[in-house]
């Protein structure tokens, strides 16, 4: 099977909920992906959508970007509501 | 224990001054408890070890459904049958998660999958063994199910993410074979003939021993341990997970009204847990050398589903590569 394509596989478990991604499957095409997908992660349940996608088609960030990308938001608390003290009196804000 | 003697390559634990930055920095992750993932640097050994354990774990998920496909068609009702048929797949399902998981650490799924078929990867010792009658479905939902879950509960906290993540989600489909494995047996001690009774004391009777064996051998045999543990990929030793097995067990025989094949076998009030006698370790050894009762055949119906599937596969590929759009390259199937 390793000559197949690899796919991604996304679940949505209920309405209202994002789809989260839970594995992968090899298929030759999308079609059998998504039953292949069907198959291996929704056996109870589970979910209320699928997507599959190539994973050829997915970018990813590289593990050696994290401080290039990430770090420069942790000096920005000013970006948290926890930031702001107000006084007792304002009350929930 | 799916995985059994699984080789880390590795003779002695380098000491802080021995590692390099790198290594340094990986053990301090692990130390931590933060997982690594499939894209973060990681030492050779470790990552060679992982497939070996991954893919002897898929494996033995796989050959797994053998001994239970064995009884099928000659299960005493429907819903049972019913019942073990999504035993199966789930065992299908769970070897489908860990070759994924493998694939992440960069091995190939076909790669592995051949080493088994010639006799160069191991699978769980357990599978070699016959299944002689319908009650030996209980007993290996209840047993070999059971140590299983033992050892794969621990390895959800294993080191390496795709292979815990995997794990959680094994174990959460894991405990209902369980328990429709001991269903099976107590409906049978509740409600059957005696000649019925004496099936499952003789199923529990045959595959005792090969379920403790399951965990491998004992510390001070089990030389490649010592690194697993430090790298976290192993959470508890063989000895330690087949204690575990036993004391959780014994009360479910008992209130089963059945025994173990073991004499020794008695309560310790000082240790709090139960002692047992020795096992066999000259059948374990020769069963993984392939010479346990089935191997010859359980690798014979492997290779020969890949070799019947082969037309399948080749025409999936046929079929995708007229509808080429979809792909810029063809795609050539591997064939038998």
């Amino acid at each position: 099977m390793s000559e197949y394509p690899l796919y991604e596989v996304f679940v949505r478990s209920k309405h209202g909920l994002n789809h989260k991604h839970v594995g992968s499957v090899h298929a030759i095409d999308d079609a059998m992906a998504m039953e292949n997908a069907r198959e291996l992660y929704t056996r109870r349940c589970e979910g209320v959508s699928i997507w599959v996608v190539a994973s050829r088609m997915i970018s990813a960030s590289a593990t050696d970007e994290k401080e290039a990308l990430f770090d420069p938001s942790e000096d920005k608390i000013y970006r948290h509501a926890s930031f702001y003290e107000l006084p007792d009196e304002v009350g929930h804000m | 224990m799916y995985a059994q003697l699984v080789e880390t390559g590795v003779k002695e634990i380098k000491s802080q001054d021995e590692m390099s930055q790198e290594e340094k920095h990986f053990q301090s992750k692990i130390d931590a408890e933060i997982k690594i993932e499939a894209k973060n640097w990681m030492p050779d050994a470790y990552r060679k070890t992982l497939v070996r354990q991954i893919s002897q774990h898929a494996h033995s998920e796989i050959v797994g459904m053998l001994p239970e496909g064995n009884w099928l068609t000659r299960a005493p009702t429907l819903k049972r049958k019913l019942q073990l048929l999504a035993k199966i797949q789930d065992e299908a399902g769970h070897g489908l998660y860990l070759y994924s998981a493998m694939e992440t650490l960069g091995a190939d799924r076909d790669t592995e999958i051949q080493k088994l078929h010639d006799g160069k990867a191991k699978y769980s010792s357990i599978f070699n063994y016959p299944t002689l009658n319908w009650t030996d479905m209980g007993a290996i939902g209840w047993l070999v199910d059971g140590a299983a879950i033992v050892n794969q509960v621990v390895l959800q906290r294993t080191s390496y993410g795709p292979y815990s993540r995997a794990m959680v989600r094994i174990c959460k489909e894991e405990s209902f074979h369980q328990r429709q494995g001991y269903e099976i047996l107590l409906t049978i001690m509740r409600e059957g003939t005696d000649a019925q009774k004496a099936m499952v004391q003789d199923s529990i009777n045959r595959l005792w021993w090969p379920s403790l064996m399951m965990f491998g051998p004992t510390d001070d045999e089990s030389p490649n341990s010592k690194q697993s543990l430090a790298w976290k990929i192993k959470r508890k030793s063989n000895d330690e997970l087949r204690q575990m097995f036993i004391d959780q067990t014994i009360p479910q025989l008992e209130f089963l009204g059945c025994t173990a094949p073991d004499p020794d076998l008695k309560w310790n009030e000082d240790t709090g847990h139960y002692d047992f006698g020795e096992i066999d370790w000259a059948e374990f050894y020769a069963v993984l050398k392939g010479n346990g009762p089935c191997n010859h055949e359980r690798l014979a119906k492997r290779k020969k589903a890949i070799d019947d599937g082969a037309w399948v596969r080749e025409a999936a590929v046929a079929y995708a590569n007229k509808k080429s759009d979809t792909y810029q390259q063809p795609l050539h199937s591997k064939g038998a």
